[in-house]
């Protein structure tokens, strides 16, 4: 790649088609256009650039690569400092990937302020892609909580008849958990002398201090996650936001908790994550049996998919915590297949909400008979999200289980019931939506899946499958990174039990 | 031997320029009074041009004049040195961006009038001894030389009662926050035998920490409770809301500015420089003050349905964070202050732009529910104040960010945990009424549209303030590194 600045260029491209949209100008149907056209643009050189990323990247190193440094704030010893490895490597992607999907997705169910509407889409793109290839941690900081604005407006503005509350409620939760950890970032500078996350992961915090910080940490990891129980605003958030929005929150912004996690908890904090790990498996059982359960009881489509994401989450969280190379590799296997299975599954939402303009399950039944392209790609992303062997699904949570069996096989089995009590209620919601009479007179006249809406589902219908059958691409990736942060937690683990042992 | 030696008239001489400028637009205004009204209106535009010019001019000559390091003269009474001239900078762009973006109001309410541009000019000229006083005979003649201006132009609009009593309440209560100044000055010294700031300051560190007498202490409090009113800090806050409220708006926007940051830069040279040997005993004042700014700014602005209101209350919690920085006592600490106020004064300047754009049919709104929809009706002015809001609420990539960033750092480094943590929760707070305003804007629907006009020099304010905040995570060098000289030079002086 040369010296080309190829990470900036992935994470700013998106901010420079936000600005040329700001500069439309027009009489309304031909801004919408080209708002349209441009941000569509926009996004597809973002993900092709980032793609020449993935060709380039090199598997067989943990170091930090494509690295760019420049003077920020000299006063403060902070740069500009950006630089990806196998852990947020696949991130990029997702993010790159993801945004196009939202723009076309919202091509025509979209009709006001199409223009704001791209501007808030990029920018998030520069955030989310910024957020993976930070390697400073004010900078991190920078992008991580930018996303907000964007997100903000869009559930405030384009969310349905409770966006207000939704959108404070997700505002106000997640700068509340983001903000203790700003002061844990904070300390953790004046201790090390540096906001360089590669110095940072070389450095030793006192173990005493180290749980400060990782409850710090928590505190806005476990909401962004998000964890229960500070769970609540997801719901709400998912209800309202439009389909986009909601792809957009449960495809990324959901994995910033558990990147964080990856990042800084486990490799920065080690003993640490090791002393409050019994409180990370107790907080995601209950997140994957409790969430599981609620889900089941919901009469709204996308708030049945929100329980299901906080389920699928507490997942991530056993197998980062079980720091076994299976385990962590599992959890970020998963994060990224529920990246693209919640957001498919958002979108299957949008698709008949957009016809018939109801999230209720009841509004629906027989679909299978007026729209059966439709019912295959629902039960293809169906079946993923229940884990069924041959989908992306499977692997994340097979290797979870496998991480999570070697720490426990208690937790590992309480999480186990999970993947059942996932099937339930998603084959609950497929019957009920998919099967049946076709009797209800509203839905006669539906109309199967458009070209458009084929082109939205391809590319993640393709990766469901490709990464369920074939895995082995995306695990080499993340393998050396992992393996690094698992020996570093191993090595924290022997200093721990030898000064028990003193201790005895 | 020479009986009387004129003073090294030079480092003051931005002072007297403005002075003098002042005076001659004066002079110029009462000979050249005239009945028509046309013509009355047009002077005034002359001399908001002629007063803005000035100000430029005398920030010209605190740029060039003023030499690096402190210079003292009038025997030791006056100081420059570079956390002067860093205040001095903020008050005169403030001051003369107030001017500007007055114009179009007083016209509007038919208060144009050439005093107004004298006031602000005599009141700058206040702020700035003030700042460089080295001594509290001088911080009190230029303290009460700017008050007596800004009591005037608070009850500018004489024909409203709002302005007549915010003129007054400000009066009764200023009078009263300078008395207990002055009752403590003389206690201090009373006990010290000096009212210079380097023979108080040489004082109290030959105690070596040792405990001072109970009555410095009494006087150190009142003078501290006189300087707290001044920045408006809990519990001496009560006057803001109403006299933000009932204020001609462009004097509002002046007070949120200028004389804001003028007090701020007395309180920390007062705690610092003379008074720096009993960091001990003033901490925890200044502690608790912060810690109720912050969280009564944060609560009280909750139920605000006024936008000026608002703007008080968001104040009282900005001086809050702004005091952190003073209570860490540091260097570090002082820095922050300084790269607080940089930033909050350009957003501050920012938000009373939208605000004097709030105009209805000839008339000027102030409620917060008069903006709704506003992003549709003037979609430029609402991505202008939303910029504005999230900044104030403190949401990164924005500057004010970057201003919460190194309190918070200072505060940190302490180890004033309890501190931090209190004022990052209240951040949380005070977000809710910052994105209130946005809601408003944004998911409301539309009201009546505010009119398009607004003069050019007010959008080109909003333009350039929005600009500064959306930009200034790029390169922030600047501010940074002269705050940091700024800091340095109170504490090298004492």
């Amino acid at each position: 790649m040369g010296n080309l600045p190829i990470l900036s260029l992935v994470t700013f491209l998106p901010l420079l088609g936000a600005g040329f949209i700001l500069c439309v100008r027009g009489d309304d149907a031909v801004v919408a256009r080209n708002c349209r056209n441009v941000a569509l643009l926009t996004s597809m050189a973002t993900f092709l650039l980032s793609l020449g990323i993935w060709f380039n990247f090199d598997p067989a190193t943990a170091d930090f690569q494509f690295e760019e440094r420049a003077v920020w704030m000299p006063a403060f010893n902070i740069a500009y400092h950006m630089g990806v490895d196998g852990i947020s490597m696949p991130f990029v992607l997702l993010s790159t990937l993801l945004i196009p999907v939202c723009i076309l997705a919202s091509w025509t169910s979209i009709k006001t302020r199409v223009k704001e509407y791209m501007i808030a889409f990029l920018v998030m793109e520069t955030m989310l892609v910024g957020t993976f290839c930070a390697l400073d941690m004010i900078l991190f900081y920078l992008f991580f909580e930018g996303t907000l604005i964007p997100m903000f407006l869009i559930i405030g503005v384009w969310g349905g008849p409770r966006r207000v509350y939704s959108a404070f409620k997700f505002f106000l939760y997640t700068l509340a958990g983001s903000v203790l950890m700003l002061l844990a970032l904070l300390t953790m500078y004046l201790d090390a002398g540096t906001t360089d996350i590669p110095a940072l992961l070389q450095h030793n915090f006192d173990v005493g201090l180290q749980q400060w910080l990782w409850l710090a940490c928590l505190a806005a990891f476990a909401v962004k996650l998000p964890m229960w129980p500070v769970h609540t605003w997801l719901p709400d958030a998912h209800v309202e936001a439009p389909t986009a929005g909601s792809v957009v929150l449960a495809g990324v912004l959901l994995k910033f908790g558990g990147y964080g996690f990856l990042r800084f908890s486990l490799p920065m904090l080690p003993e640490a994550s090791l002393i409050f790990a019994p409180l990370i498996f107790s907080l995601s059982i209950i997140a994957v049996i409790y969430t599981s359960l609620v889900a089941l009881a919901q009469e709204d489509m996308k708030k049945l998919i929100a329980y299901s994401s906080v389920a699928h989450m507490g997942f991530v969280t056993v197998g980062a915590f079980s720091m076994t190379i299976q385990g962590v590799e599992g959890a970020i296997f998963q994060m990224l297949s529920h990246g693209i299975v919640s957001a498919a599954l958002f979108l299957i939402v949008g698709v008949v909400y957009d016809r018939v303009h109801s999230r209720e399950i009841a509004t629906y039944g027989g679909l299978v008979h007026r729209m059966p392209v439709y019912a295959f790609v629902f039960m293809l992303f169906m079946f993923a999200s229940v884990g069924l062997p041959g989908t992306s699904g499977f692997v994340g949570e097979f290797l979870v289980l496998v991480g999570a069996f070697q720490v426990n096989a208690w937790i590992a089995a309480l999480t186990a019931t999970g993947t059942i009590l996932g099937a339930a209620y998603m084959l609950y919601l497929y019957r009920r939506v998919i099967f049946g009479a076709l009797t209800k007179e509203t839905l006669k006249g539906l109309l199967d899946l458009s070209p458009r809406e084929i082109v939205v589902f391809a590319p993640l219908l393709v990766l469901v499958i490709w990464f369920g059958v074939y895995p082995q691409p995306v695990l080499n990736v993340m393998h050396v990174s992992v393996q690094n942060v698992v020996e570093r937690l191993d090595v924290a683990r022997a200093a721990l039990d030898s000064a028990a042992l003193a201790a005895r | 031997m020479p009986v009387a030696v004129v003073p090294n008239l030079v480092p003051a001489m931005p002072e007297i320029f403005l002075a003098l400028a002042a005076m001659a637009l004066l002079m110029l205004g009462v000979f050249q009074r005239e009945a028509d009204k046309a013509a009355v209106i047009r002077f005034n535009r002359l001399a908001i041009r002629l007063g803005a010019l000035a100000l430029l001019l005398a920030l010209l000559l605190v740029v060039t004049i003023s030499a690096r390091g402190a210079v003292l003269t009038f025997d030791g009474m006056f100081i420059s040195d570079d956390f002067a001239i860093f205040f001095k900078v903020l008050i005169l762009l403030a001051s003369a961006f107030s001017l500007i973006v007055a114009q179009d109001y007083l016209e509007l309410n038919g208060i144009a009038r050439f005093e107004f541009v004298v006031l602000v000019l005599f009141a700058a000229t206040g702020m700035m001894l003030m700042i460089s006083a080295n001594d509290f005979i001088a911080l009190y003649l230029g303290l009460e030389m700017q008050s007596l201006a800004l009591y005037v132009i608070a009850s500018f609009h004489r024909d409203s009662v709002r302005s007549v009593e915010a003129g007054l309440k400000y009066f009764v209560l200023g009078a009263l926050a300078s008395g207990m100044l002055l009752y403590g000055v003389s206690l201090v010294y009373g006990y010290v035998g000096a009212t210079g700031f380097d023979a108080i300051g040489a004082v109290l560190r030959d105690l070596h920490g040792a405990v001072p007498p109970t009555g410095l202490i009494v006087g150190l409090v009142f003078v501290a409770a006189g300087l707290a009113f001044k920045v408006s800090a809990v519990p001496f806050h009560m006057w803001t809301p109403d006299v933000y409220q009932g204020a001609p708006t462009p004097v509002t926007a002046f007070f949120a500015l200028a004389p804001k940051a003028a007090a701020i830069a007395l309180l920390l040279r007062v705690m610092i420089e003379p008074f720096g040997a009993l960091l001990a005993q003033w901490q925890q004042l200044i502690l608790f003050i912060s810690m109720a700014s912050m969280v009564l700014g944060a609560f009280a602005a909750i139920g605000q349905s006024n936008i000026k209101r608002l703007m008080a209350y968001s104040s009282i919690s900005n001086v809050g964070y702004a005091l952190i920085g003073l209570a860490v006592g540091g260097e570090e600490g002082i820095r922050g202050v300084l790269i607080y106020m940089a930033i909050y004064l350009v957003m501050t300047l920012g938000t009373f732009t939208c605000i004097l754009c709030m105009r209805r049919r000839e008339q000027m709104v102030e409620g917060i529910s008069d903006l709704a929809g506003l992003s549709r009706t003037n979609p430029m002015i609402a991505l202008a104040l939303a910029i504005f809001m999230f900044s104030m609420a403190g949401i990164p990539p924005l500057a004010g960010f970057f201003g919460k960033l190194y309190i918070f750092l200072a505060a940190v480094d302490r180890g004033l945990y309890t501190l931090a943590i209190v004022g990052v929760l209240s951040s949380v707070v005070a977000a809710f009424y910052y994105l209130r305003i946005v809601k408003v804007m944004y998911f409301d629907e539309a009201a009546d549209p505010l009119d398009r006009a607004s003069s050019t020099e007010i959008r080109l304010v909003m333009l350039v303030s929005a600009i500064v905040i959306v930009l200034f995570f790029v390169y922030p060098e600047p501010i940074l590194s002269s705050a940091g000289t700024a800091a340095a030079s109170l504490f090298s002086g004492g």
